[in-house]
């Protein structure tokens, strides 16, 4: 059977690449005796998939990773028995029960929600509130959008599904996944370029806060694909 | 979460930042303000190597274990990193509380290679501490060194404070304990270090005067101060079973180069191989008991959440209980996921049972060491591995499905002769046509595929040719072309890959690990020069080296090539190793007769080990 276990990656673990953030929860599942199901061969693996990569750099309230057991143990606390083995910055926040062929996180992925913040160091001097309903009110946001292999200038308005501006930051819920995918910097990138102004990526810190995939035009938590634990028989 | 030294913007700019962040699974936390004494132990290599040193975790859980220490870590921090602390002046750190090192009470650095000596000055430096032991106050911390390279100190010693000779478990509480009470008492830099110079093992190279003779060699070592002792004594573990031996080893994030739990089985060698400084500084061997072994497999596996486990020692095939402890590894914990990473085991029949278990014979390869190419210079060096053990091993793994094989040889050996090269490839020739002669070509899983490799031999103190002539670059370089011209000739010549190391790498090696106090100059303005992480054969500059060498009058071939006498005062010397002087002697007079030294089981030659009344010298009294 498989479960989804939302986690919370922040403070130093900031630092910590997508790479070795699996290389951590490979083994957490060992330290917290989960039942993890393996590959065969020379060299088994654990049978465990990541929703979406976060970048070095990025704090997160609700990162999601799926994994495969042999058997559930209804008698065992999943979350306590894993933040009972993790270091501070990292925090399981649910372990749900995902039914029989459940399609995985990753492919889910429709949209995510951002909190930004400016750094002290960098904050910006001007009302930014009023500027930034100035610059989403825009017909269209063309911005450059780099990728490996080319440049090219993209609109990326009908990629912000929403966006909140409050007192300490700017709260965006943006397209996610492998059919349309934007990044925050990018919005704030292309808001300095709105004010005039140069933009680098150190200027801000982001929060991501939770991933959805689309149900006929709903924006559904990938928690909530789930089911608690405890409903499981 | 304490607060990180460097900000944001810097980890973010440099590469894998998780080397300086701390915080790792099992890390210890104390507060300092409980603490009477702070310790930071370094390994003056980057993050990733230093994290994977068994020894450093064991003395790290040891320091800790004392309630009034906090044993914290540093690295060195890479080549980037370093460019930007220079630039923005700011002070090296620990880990743990990323707290600068100049605060600590100790700065303990492990000494695991020569070429890591600029380092060590980058370390002190970084941290603000004088690179010159002489040059430091009472208010800095005490900078001691320790492992295999403290048993030549000498062309270091200008930079430490003091050296603990031996193994770390014995006497480093009473170290700290004498510290402490220094400091309640108020006293000075100076009172620690003449108290320090009482316990067993303790070497301040402050409390002695070195003077020359004309011809560049020692004319005396002789103390200058009363506390000094005339023989540092080696300090060696003999429970082997003993609580200092880490339950919860450090985890890394990032994958370090040893990424799994370690279990050393064993400590020391029975066997006598006339190069091996190891072998001949942690005698006699002393072995951990199965169950000592097995509880700590559990416990660390269990702790850290690693996928796989390996054994640690410098032979493991010799280690008695190897076969049930290697079976009891497999049963228990190959269902779990986790993998047996074996140590390279002298290959029989049960060995390649084993290893058809734990790997992919199709992927995996063997290893052979014999390290000289003909039976007359193996008898020379007594590597005690003769040509039909090693073709008879290859054959039983051929027909066991393996068809890749890798050997180990040495050139520069002591009264090494052409015939002895070339004998390199010859024995490499011989293993690929048992591969087609035994193996039909229906059963064949492809070619048969040999890589040989060539180090370069550098004499090491405390070994039997620590008085014998080294090559220069060009004798070196001459022998791998002889070598190499003759794989050329091979008939199976398409199978066989043969590789070289660096000679220069080898040639500075030379100098450190024999070289006397006279060195330091060498080593302070190489590093002045730019050299630094000389390990790394992407950071080594050659050039930074011979400008050094030059501006200080090095005669190379004093240090190199000359043969010394036996009648000469090595500036290793007034270190006590337990292995006698006269023992070292005859087993170099046996070299150039080419006469065989039995192993430690079969008879005991008499070394002078058995003073430290157990191990493998006292295994039959049992």
């Amino acid at each position: 059977m498989k479960l989804r276990i939302k986690f919370e990656k922040y403070g130093s673990m900031k630092f910590i690449g997508h790479l070795d953030t699996m290389r951590y929860f490979q083994k957490v599942m060992r330290r917290a005796d989960i039942d993890i199901a393996y590959s065969e061969g020379f060299s088994p693996h654990q049978k465990m998939s990541f929703a979406s990569p976060l970048g070095v750099g990025l704090i997160s309230r609700g990162e999601y990773f799926d994994i495969e057991i042999n058997s559930l143990d209804k008698n065992k606390d999943y979350v306590k028995d894993m933040n009972d083995v993790m270091v501070d910055g990292f925090k399981i926040v649910s372990v749900k029960a995902l039914e029989e062929g459940s399609k995985k996180a990753m492919s889910l992925i429709a949209a995510a929600d951002y909190k930004v913040y400016f750094r002290d160091e960098y904050k910006l001097d001007i009302n930014y509130k009023s500027k930034f309903d100035e610059f989403m009110s825009k017909e269209e946001i063309i911005v450059i959008k780099k990728t490996k292999k080319s440049e090219k200038e993209v609109d990326i308005k009908p990629m912000i599904y929403d966006y909140k501006v409050a007192d300490d930051g700017i709260f965006l819920k943006l397209a996610s996944g492998s059919e349309n995918n934007l990044k925050p910097e990018l919005v704030i990138e292309g808001f300095y370029k709105y004010l005039d102004k140069e933009f680098k990526d150190i200027y801000i810190i982001n929060e991501r806060l939770e991933l959805y995939g689309n149900e006929d035009g709903n924006f559904v938590s990938l928690e909530d694909y789930g089911k608690d634990l405890s409903c499981i028989d | 979460m304490s607060k990180l030294a460097l900000s944001d913007e810097i980890l973010l700019e440099i590469e894998k930042p998780a080397r300086y962040i701390g915080n790792e699974v099992n890390m210890v936390r104390k507060n300092p303000d409980h603490i009477d004494v702070r310790f930071a132990m370094c390994f003056p290599d980057v993050y990733e190597i230093g994290m994977s040193h068994l020894g450093i975790q064991i003395l790290y859980d040891m320091l800790n274990k004392k309630e009034n220490v906090y044993c914290e870590r540093v690295y060195s921090p890479w080549h980037d990193l370093d460019k930007i602390m220079r630039e923005q002046n700011i002070p090296l750190f620990s880990l743990e509380t990323q707290t600068p090192i100049k605060e600590f009470d100790f700065l303990g650095i492990t000494i695991q290679y020569e070429m890591c000596y600029t380092n060590i000055l980058q370390v002190l430096e970084l941290s603000g501490i004088p690179i010159f032991a002489k040059d430091r106050t009472d208010d800095m911390p005490i900078v001691i060194g320790g492992g295999p390279c403290a048993y030549n100190p000498e062309p270091i010693a200008d930079f430490f404070d003091m050296f603990y000779i031996g193994e770390g478990e014995i006497t480093y509480y009473d170290l700290i304990d004498i510290y402490n009470e220094n400091k309640k008492n108020g006293g000075t830099r100076k009172d620690f270090l003449e108290k320090a110079a009482h316990i067993e093992g303790i070497y301040i190279p402050s409390f002695y005067d070195v003077s020359y003779n004309e011809d560049g060699t020692i004319k005396s070592f002789e103390k200058n101060n009363e506390n000094a002792k005339d023989v540092i004594k080696k300090q060696l573990l003999m429970d082997m079973d003993t609580k200092y031996y880490p339950e919860k080893p450090l985890v890394p994030f990032i994958k370090a180069t040893q990424d799994r739990v370690v279990l050393e089985i064993q400590r020391g060698c029975i066997r006598q191989c006339r190069f091996c400084q190891a072998g001949s500084v942690y005698k006699p061997v002393r072995e951990r008991s199965i169950e000592f072994l097995k509880d700590k497999a559990y416990k660390m596996l269990k702790s850290t959440g690693h996928e796989e486990i390996s054994l640690s020692s410098l032979s493991s095939s010799d280690y008695t209980n190897l076969e049930e402890l290697v079976t009891f590894l497999i049963d228990e914990f190959k269902s779990k996921g986790v993998n047996i990473s074996l140590p390279s085991l002298r290959i029989d029949a049960f060995s390649l049972d084993v290893m058809s278990k734990v790997q992919d014979v199709r992927k995996s390869s063997l290893t052979f060491a014999p390290e000289a190419g003909s039976q007359r210079m193996r008898n020379v060096i007594n590597k005690g591995l003769t040509e039909d053990v090693i073709l008879n091993g290859a054959s039983m793994a051929f027909h066991g499905g393996w068809n890749r094989v890798k050997l180990y040889f040495m050139l520069g050996l002591p009264g090494e002769t052409k015939e002895d090269m070339e004998g390199i490839a010859l024995l490499s020739e011989k293993i690929a046509e048992l591969y087609y002669d035994e193996i039909p070509k229906e059963e064949r899983h492809g070619k048969v595929s040999i890589v040989a490799s060539t180090s370069f031999f550098v004499p090491k103190p405390f070994t039997p040719f620590q008085w014998a002539s080294m090559n220069n670059k060009e004798q070196f370089l001459d022998k791998a072309r002889i070598v190499n011209a003759k794989m050329k000739t091979l008939l199976n010549k398409k199978s066989i890959k043969y590789n070289w190391h660096e000679a220069d790498v080898s040639v500075l090696e030379g100098l450190l690990a024999r070289g006397d106090r006279k060195i330091a100059n060498v080593i302070y303005d190489a590093y002045k020069n730019g050299a630094l992480y000389d390990a790394w054969s992407d950071s080594f500059k050659l050039e930074c080296w011979e400008k050094a060498i030059e501006d200080n009058n090095i005669d190379m071939d004093f240090y190199i090539t000359r043969e010394r006498t036996i009648d000469e005062f090595l500036p290793w010397d007034f270190i006590d190793t337990g292995v006698k002087k006269e023992y070292l002697i005859k087993e170099w007079e046996n070299a150039r007769n080419e006469v065989v030294t039995p192993n430690c089981r079969m008879k005991c030659s008499g070394c002078g080990v058995a003073r430290f009344g157990g191990g493998v010298c006292f295994e039959a009294k049992n």
